[in-house]
């Protein structure tokens, strides 16, 4: 298989006033097309930040970073906002659901960006709403939902637009042990029945089991890897 | 779902606030529609001044009153195509409250001279050939219920005594601006009982009303007036009727410079009100921001949707605002003595600028959360603690 994720000698810093802050140094990491990667790591190692820099949503200091077949690191902020728009899909902690839009309407959001007819839009909302469980839930606020539907609603989001990558940052972290089960249990089909290929980071033993591989991050460096 | 409704729905999430806001700007509006209402009040006359007439009066001060002689020298001058006087009369009508123009005229020329004071022929007619007749305008005979035929007794101060006139004619008034608040009867007829009554003020007159054929040449026969009078006991000043109630405006400047002033401040506050609601608005959704940028948005939608959020606030205050100054403004005019203000109601520039200004708070309200929401990285909107 290729590798849809392409890192190369990337480093990260951030500047407090004149102070250079490390977090990443010189990461080189190949993640392959349908792989279901997971990034563990104590509080501070960098691992959000790796995650962040995949998805588009930061910018190394130094190295190259290719993404489904993209450059990102050379890409304007407008251009790099469609590019995640079309290929990568979100996964936050604490779902990040705007609480004023029903669940359907959060779905939809990410396809206000596309040029989709009314219908196909409708169609793709309640495929993902569908797949997720919640089909049943459409015209449910946020608030009305439990922590463990907002974050199915929240991965319906994040596949509408059918992303070839899914990123997602610690997904169970917030949510009580049967959820977090079954965001996992959906996170591995994702991966396994539609071919999503996933980067998960995660403080989770249980979640890291689900991973075709698994890589440990400690202080900005990748300090151990290997298939679970 | 389209991106109105996402703002319509921001708008609306924290409904006492935007309630509270709007209602905010609807006052505010309201304040300032109000105040620049009683400014175009003020400079109603000014508006309302013809072009093509001049005033000549005493050159040292309005109080001072020129001789009836002077008429006859003023209507030789080439350029002028009639000559018309007036005296302020004041007096008393019922109270000292009851406030409106008297002013005694000269019944023949006054009202070609002053076209759109509209009185129907005939009463015209009966007013020239009565005496003790006058003419009041519409708002007058509304006000007080009066009809033609009627009796109206002033109370003299200027000119002591009692002087009692019967209504001839009602004159309309031709435009909106137009003061239908005067009451004019017979210069003569207060002249005759000067001659007898108060000997050495008869044949004066307070002001000359000088119409010219071409109002370009306004300022060369104003000097050609003065000229004509020029170290005479009685010199004059002769300027364009405009210029005459500009004049005669300004004594209170001040007064209508502060609410002027104050009228602006209300729409700075409005600025300050909304603009905070903003802020709070936008800081609030610091992480939401961050989300939607994530899943795609650009800046321009982040744009879009504070601004909308501003405009659709700023708009829906403005407006009922607006609305409300209507018949608000109706009611103070039926509550204020009418001659103060002789037309008292919004005008089109009033209008204007209460809905430019309700536009542009809602532009300047969203400059400052638009300048947050694009400067804040993705990364540091997540890490945001509202």
């Amino acid at each position: 298989m290729s590798e849809i994720i392409q890192i190369k000698n990337v480093s990260k810093s951030y500047w407090r006033n004149s102070l250079e802050i490390p977090v990443l140094h010189n990461i080189t990491l190949g993640v392959e097309e349908g792989e279901f990667l997971v990034l563990m790591g104590p509080s501070g190692s960098g691992k959000t930040t790796l995650l962040n820099l995949i998805a588009g949503i930061d910018r190394p200091s130094r190295g190259e970073l290719s993404v489904a077949g993209t450059d990102i690191a050379k890409l304007g902020e407008s251009a790099l906002a469609k590019w995640r728009s079309s290929n990568v899909g979100f996964v936050f902690q604490f779902y990040n659901l705007l609480p004023v839009l029903t669940a359907y309407e959060n779905v939809e959001l990410p396809l206000l960006l596309t040029k989709l007819s009314k219908s196909e839009k409708k169609k793709h909302v309640e495929t993902a709403l569908n797949i997720v469980g919640l089909g049943d839930r459409m015209k449910h606020y946020p608030k009305q939902l439990s922590g463990g539907q907002e974050q199915r609603v929240a991965i319906a989001r994040a596949i509408v637009t059918d992303p070839v990558i899914l990123v997602a940052d610690e997904p169970t972290g917030d949510l009580d042990k049967n959820s977090a089960q079954e965001i996992l249990t959906l996170m591995e089909r994702l991966n396994k029945e539609f071919k999503k290929t996933i980067v998960m980071v995660t403080h989770d033993q249980h979640a890291a089991e689900r991973a075709s591989r698994l890589l440990h991050l400690d202080k900005g460096d990748l300090s151990a890897n290997g298939k679970v | 779902m389209k991106i109105f409704k996402l703002i319509f729905k921001n708008a609306l999430r924290h409904k006492l606030r935007t309630t509270l806001t709007i209602l905010g700007i609807s006052i505010a509006v309201i304040a300032f529609g109000l105040l620049r209402t009683v400014v175009t009040g003020w400079y109603v006359g000014v508006d309302a001044a013809s072009a093509n007439r001049l005033i000549t009066r005493q050159a040292v001060s309005f109080i001072f009153p020129l001789p009836l002689s002077y008429k006859a020298q003023i209507e030789k001058i080439q350029g002028v195509t009639e000559v018309s006087y007036a005296n302020w009369f004041g007096g008393v009508y019922k109270d000292k409250s009851q406030f409106f123009s008297r002013m005694a005229v000269d019944p023949e020329t006054y009202f070609d001279i002053v076209p759109e004071f509209v009185v129907p022929s005939q009463e015209l007619e009966n007013f020239k050939k009565e005496r003790n007749s006058c003419i009041i305008g519409a708002d007058i005979a509304k006000l007080y219920k009066l009809k033609v035929g009627d009796q109206m007794s002033l109370e003299g101060d200027i000119y002591p005594g009692m002087w009692d006139f019967v209504i001839a004619g009602i004159y309309q008034p031709k435009f909106k601006t137009t003061d239908a608040m005067q009451m004019l009867f017979h210069w003569d007829y207060v002249n005759e009982r000067m001659k007898v009554e108060m000997p050495g003020r008869e044949n004066q007159v307070g002001w000359y009303v000088v119409q010219v054929g071409d109002p370009s040449k306004s300022a060369q026969i104003s000097s050609q007036i003065d000229a004509l009078f020029k170290n005479s006991p009685d010199e004059t000043k002769t300027e364009t009727e405009r210029a005459f109630t500009q004049g005669f405006i300004s004594a209170y400047g001040s007064i209508i410079t502060s609410m002027n002033v104050m009228s602006w401040a209300i729409v700075g506050i409005i600025l300050l009100v909304l603009g905070n609601t903003m802020v709070m608005a936008a800081r609030e959704r610091t992480r939401e921001y961050a989300v939607l940028k994530t899943l795609g948005f650009s800046a321009k939608h982040i744009v879009g949707l504070i601004f909308g959020e501003s405009m659709f606030i700023s708009c829906l205050g403005g407006g009922i605002g607006l609305l409300l100054t209507f018949p608000i403004v109706a009611g103070f005019a039926q509550v204020i003595p009418k001659g103060i203000f002789p037309v008292f109601q919004i005008e089109t520039i009033t209008v204007v600028l209460s809905v430019g200004a309700a536009l542009l708070i809602g532009v300047l309200a969203s400059i400052f959360p638009i300048q947050r929401a694009l400067s804040t990285k993705i990364v540091d909107g997540f890490r945001f603690v509202g």
